[in-house]
């Protein structure tokens, strides 16, 4: 069985900041952080700084309805935890790509956006090679999905996520215990 | 069509500047009658906001291209507004000559 592959999400600008920090109080500082996606970042935004209706903020980020519910609720989950535990919010990661169109040259290793979008690009802006591409994700390329891990709940061994799985396939390594 | 270009120095043999509301110097380079023009970055060293001044500085030249090691993230949306195209050269050591050939293509 597969999973269904996640849609890109329109993000229309990167977070300003990478993170929170707590202060004050009796934090432990090596409490792991709360990843906030930046596509939730995205969403939390949209609809409560904005305040746009789920309809409009889906519909700007080129998602359904539905999707984006799903985004919020779990960004707010996410903003609770990070309060209520006292954690560090790190901004980062997520499927997202970027409101103006860029582009990746291949021979000269440039990458130039397309101002005028009613002009379709067939070169490079700088070198007019014709070896380009079009980017989905902006010239962030440390970009990329955050891995997720599974638990042993016996020992504690940690492994990457494998999406797709069957969980019964899933077992540790160690102790042979369903992850 | 002119086009701008973060230098590190006032020569052709500068290296590009990776940064752009803070490099030493604006090459601003004219594609019709090949000139080429040197500007001191009057924002170099400016505490605040030389992002948004240095693209007010070079938008007044009226450029249509700029290129640079990265953009910003407040500089980005300003010059989408302008309608200037941005090029990034992200951890490329080329000098100013090198990106000018390469624009005369």
């Amino acid at each position: 069985m597969r999973l269904r592959r996640r849609n890109w999400r329109k993000v229309i600008e990167m977070p300003p900041i990478s993170g929170f920090m707590p202060f004050g109080g009796q934090i432990k500082p090596q409490t792991e952080p709360v990843l906030l996606l930046v596509e939730e970042y995205e969403a939390l935004k949209l609809c409560d700084y904005d305040s746009l209706n789920h309809h409009q903020a889906a519909e700007l980020m080129n998602i359904s309805r539905s999707t984006f519910t799903r985004i919020y609720m779990s960004v707010r989950q996410k903003l609770a935890k990070a309060f209520v535990e006292g954690r560090t919010i790190s901004i980062e990661g997520g499927k997202i790509y970027f409101d103006s169109n860029w582009y990746y040259c291949k021979s000269c290793k440039c990458q130039f956006n397309n101002q005028n979008q009613s002009v379709e690009i067939t070169q490079c802006a700088l070198c007019g090679s014709k070896n380009i591409e079009a980017l989905k994700e902006n010239s962030q390329s440390d970009i990329q999905e955050v891995t997720e891990y599974c638990y042993c709940i016996r020992c504690g061994h940690k492994i990457a996520k494998r999406r797709g799985q069957l969980r019964s396939q899933n077992v540790c390594a160690n102790c042979n215990t369903e992850l | 069509m002119k086009v701008a270009i973060t230098s590190t120095g006032n020569s052709l043999e500068a290296k590009l500047d990776q940064r752009f509301g803070r490099c030493s110097y604006f090459v601003i380079y004219d594609t019709e009658t090949k000139s080429t023009e040197y500007f001191p970055n009057p924002n170099k060293d400016a505490p605040d906001g030389a992002g948004p001044a240095s693209v007010q500085f070079i938008a007044s030249r009226k450029v249509s291209k700029v290129v640079s090691g990265d953009f910003g993230i407040k500089v980005k949306p300003i010059l989408e507004n302008l309608q200037i195209q941005m090029i990034t050269l992200k951890g490329q050591e080329k000098t100013i000559g090198e990106i000018i050939e390469m624009l005369n293509h």
